[in-house]
């Protein structure tokens, strides 16, 4: 048997950008319509700033949105929305105000006045919204048994302390209160033009798409509030906050450490050491814990950006019996990537799973709508794309180690565990301070 | 509203080893999707070893032929690629999506572990291992874990073939071989019993060289005759419930047997578009009925065969609902609640509009998900594998499209409680 040769690669192809246009209409609301045809569809996506609004009412009016207009039920929306193939949701981020959709491309205009009808005219009639809240509160409620929201619960509250982005979920009890009156009046001091983003992507024309979206929100005008959140604390490291879950047969195992912005000059560098770590599948952390050790299935380490400051989360759910040694892995890859400089080869294979993964998220309509919309959230455009496959092919060794020391060393780590603490805080104890504390 | 298709084309061949091909070329993105979907699933396992073909998906990627342990991730992953596999009642599939400079090394991984994994003991040990968390993660760490997916089959299905647990009881993956995965790969992965599907930006003609190439040398083994997992359809009613302790409220999911989905698909497709009638959106029957105006539910959900993939899957099959109830929640009521409804639309008919209107929002879900390379490999890949004509996927917006009100009217008159199976969830957390 004589052994094969692994097949080169053929060079990538000059990153193209699809063709588009852009325009801020007088009421202070940008569009940007974005060309892509390969299937007659039209996806859409509308992000108003929503930062600092109240948890409980503002998560509400995102499951409320679609209660009903002067003129439309909840029912007339939705079988409207059908008959042009199309379908909005509505979801909140701490940021943003988040308005997802998509139609048939002929559906285009009448997706456009259904979603202008809910933004200026909406009722929040009284049961529907009674609905909506009791749903609202059985979710949560739900949400409270997954050990992934508990953890992600704890590990907020800790990163954040008092900042707005500590609680993301508002308490059932909080729901319960909230009263239509008060979702109208929210719905009219926030859910304003001003600042907001329209992204629309598909079988299109970009200036006729624009001015459609013109056409139809020309009715929604009126000036934003001010919802900038402050700037994010740094994080405060200290002992391991161990969450009790007991009986639970796996542990959550989650640290926060320090990341910086999209448009950092370290950016891309840091997202390079992250990706020797543990941001993807071929990386030490995944093929030790998962592949050597078996320990875990899924484990993962990614940077999360919001407006007001950005992250870098590592998680991992591991058995119970396991979860010291989980831990002493995942300290140990920690410490050596800050440590000790990447390989030249692992340097580059994560180099290329990142510029790949730039250009497979913008070859459908939907993976464009979201990295567009997403982008002008942070004042970013598409040709970001371009900017940062050349940021990362141009990042050094020497920066990759010196972002990974300053970013991923351990002893800058908020951690938290959620498990049978009785059975996990000797093993942990072993490798770190412990606490105990609530979710 | 007009309802649009696509126009993907579809090149199909045979390699002499008898592993058939599909190519659809669409030069839109500078990206390939590369499937090989192998025919043996989760229903062709043997007692005994439950678990086993999702296990032996795993072993797929531990090493091949010219090829180390660890190698297929970094070389798909460092092309710039992602991979993944699943394993399904029907099909296992295996698939990449990568920048188009990387096709020929797709080609060349997936015709590796197609001549052969590489199986150990240690690997072995160490996917179970992994499997478990996997199992651990998704069904006995979360509420309503393998719910209804792996409740519902057991109460609606006599076979071992169609009631077992496909996930696998620990005991069985523990005691599983290296042996047991060389029987499994000797009888089940053969050439002639595997498509290759390729989607994306390529040149026809290169392709099917480099398809040469590679998989051409491929040795060619026995394809295993295909079972027939067909059992009658139960004779009376059948309940069961049971306690998740995890899971803070109600639960219920009722399943009923349908058609043939490929010898009879014609008496078939009209379920897939009565679960949307159902269920899809503020404006479905059961979601006007159920959520808005009764209350009695929080969210309710209809579709077809156990994992959703009504275009994928082989007789014996099932149209689930399945709804989530409130505190207290009744599920008696809700039950007949849901009679009452397909009572209403077996004589009642539809409403104007109602009809077009579901089948237009069912193209732009079809549509969609083909805008993705892998949502042309994928499913093409497994349409050839049980019917032989991977075209079917542009075909069925329009398929979709003409199924009348009288079909919709005639299907809903099938589901009656005494064809229904159901399972329901006790809430057992903070008790």
């Amino acid at each position: 048997m004589t052994a094969r040769e692994l097949p080169e690669l053929i060079p990538d192809s000059k990153l193209k950008l699809p063709k588009q246009a852009e325009r801020k209409l007088s009421s202070g609301l940008t569009v940007i319509a974005i060309r892509r045809q390969a299937v007659p569809l039209i996806e859409m996506r509308l992000r108003v700033p929503f930062g600092r609004a109240p948890l409980a009412r503002a998560t509400l009016l995102s499951q409320a949105l679609f209660t009903g207009t002067a003129t439309m039920s909840s029912i007339d929306i939705a079988a409207e929305l059908q008959a042009v193939g199309g379908g909005l949701s509505a979801g909140l981020d701490p940021d943003r105000l988040l308005v997802t959709g998509n139609s048939l491309a002929a559906g285009l205009d009448r997706m456009l006045e259904i979603l202008a009808a809910v933004l200026t005219d909406p009722t929040y009639p009284a049961e529907e919204v009674a609905t909506e809240r009791d749903r609202l509160v059985d979710h949560i409620q739900v949400a409270q048994s997954q050990p992934a929201h508990l953890a992600r619960t704890a590990l907020l509250h800790r990163m954040y302390g008092r900042h707005p982005y500590a609680v993301q979920t508002p308490e059932p009890e909080q729901v319960k209160g909230v009263r239509p009156a008060q979702l109208r009046a929210l719905h009219a001091d926030r859910v304003r033009p001003d600042g907001a983003v329209l992204v629309l992507v598909g079988d299109l024309n970009p200036e006729k798409a624009i001015d459609a979206a013109e056409k139809a929100l020309g009715g929604w005008i009126g000036p934003s509030r001010d919802g900038n959140v402050p700037a994010t604390p740094e994080l405060e490291p200290g002992p391991l906050l161990l969450v009790d879950r007991p009986g639970a047969v796996q542990s959550s195992l989650r640290m926060a450490l320090p990341a910086v912005s999209r448009t950092d000059p370290e950016y891309a560098a840091l997202q390079l050491a992250n990706m020797v770590f543990g941001g993807y599948f071929s990386s030490r952390w995944v093929e030790n814990i998962r592949e050597d050790k078996g320990y875990t299935y899924g484990p993962h380490s990614s940077i999360e950006h919001f407006v007001a400051g950005s992250a870098l989360v590592v998680a991992a759910e591991v058995a119970t019996e396991v979860t010291g040694p989980a831990m002493l892995e995942t300290l140990y890859e920690l410490g050596r990537v800050a440590s000790l400089p990447p390989g030249e080869e692992e340097l580059e294979q994560a180099r290329r799973y990142a510029l790949g993964t730039l250009r497979l998220g913008m070859s459908t309509q939907a993976g464009l709508a979201g990295l567009a919309s997403i982008y002008a959230s942070f004042g970013l455009r598409l040709d970001y794309l371009s900017e940062h496959s050349a940021a990362l092919a141009a990042a050094t060794r020497e920066q990759v180690t010196e972002a990974a020391a300053k970013y991923l060393a351990p002893s800058q780590a908020v951690t938290v565990v959620l498990g049978d603490a009785d059975k996990v805080e000797a093993p942990l104890a072993a490798l770190t301070a412990v606490e105990r504390g609530p979710a | 509203m007009k309802i649009p298709a696509t126009k993907y084309p579809v090149e199909r061949f045979t390699l002499d080893n008898g592993l058939r091909v599909v190519l659809t070329p669409d030069r839109s993105a500078p990206v390939v999707g590369v499937a090989v979907v192998y025919d043996v699933g989760i229903r062709s396992e043997p007692e005994g070893r439950t678990g086993f073909a999702h296990l032996f998906e795993h072993l797929m990627f531990q090493g091949s032929e010219n090829l180390e342990k660890l190698a297929h991730f970094r070389h798909v992953q460092g092309a710039g690629g992602s991979f993944n596999g699943s394993t399904h009642l029907d099909y296992t599939d295996y698939f990449e999506v990568l920048p188009s400079g990387a096709l020929e090394r797709a080609l060349f991984l997936e015709a590796d572990r197609m001549r052969g994994p590489r199986l150990t003991e240690e690997n072995l040990r160490n996917q179970v291992d992994v499997v478990k968390e996997e199992i651990r993660v998704n069904v006995m760490n979360r509420p309503y874990g393998g719910f209804p997916w792996l409740r519902l089959p057991p109460v609606m299905f006599e076979t071992f073939a169609n009631a077992h647990d496909g996930y696998g009881s620990f005991g069985d993956l523990d005691h599983a071989t290296v042996a047991d995965a060389e029987e499994f790969f000797d009888k089940y992965y053969a050439s002639g019993n595997a498509v290759l599907a390729v989607a994306g930006d390529f040149d026809v003609a290169q392709a099917t060289t480099l398809i040469q190439r590679h998989f051409g040398d491929v040795p060619a083994r026995g394809k295993p005759d295909l079972p027939d997992f067909a059992e009658p359809d139960i004779d009376g009613e059948r309940r069961e419930a049971y306690t998740d302790r995890l899971a803070p409220l109600p639960a219920v999911a009722s399943g009923w047997r349908l058609p043939d989905p490929i010898a009879e698909f014609e008496a078939y497709l009209p379920y897939v578009v009565l679960a949307e009638v159902l269920t899809d959106g503020d404006a479905s029957r059961l979601v006007e009925r159920l959520v808005q105006r009764d209350r009695t539910v929080t969210s309710v959900g209809g579709y077809i065969g156990f994992m959703g993939d009504e275009y994928q899957v082989r007789n014996p099959t099932a149209m689930l609902l399945q709804a989530h109830m409130p505190p207290g929640g009744d599920a008696d009521k809700v039950l007949r609640t849901i009679d009452e409804e397909l009572d209403r639309l077996a004589t009642g008919g539809m409403a104007p509009g109602e009809l077009a209107r579901t089948q237009a929002r069912m193209a732009t879900h079809l549509l969609r998900d083909t805008d993705a390379v892998l949502g042309r490999a994928l499913p093409m890949a497994v349409l050839e594998t049980q019917r032989g004509r991977p075209q079917l996927l542009n075909e069925l917006p329009r398929l979709v499209g003409e199924v009348t009100e009288a079909q919709i009217v005639a299907a809903a008159a099938t589901l009656r409680p005494e064809r229904r199976s159901t399972i329901e969830v006790l809430p057992g957390a903070n008790q």
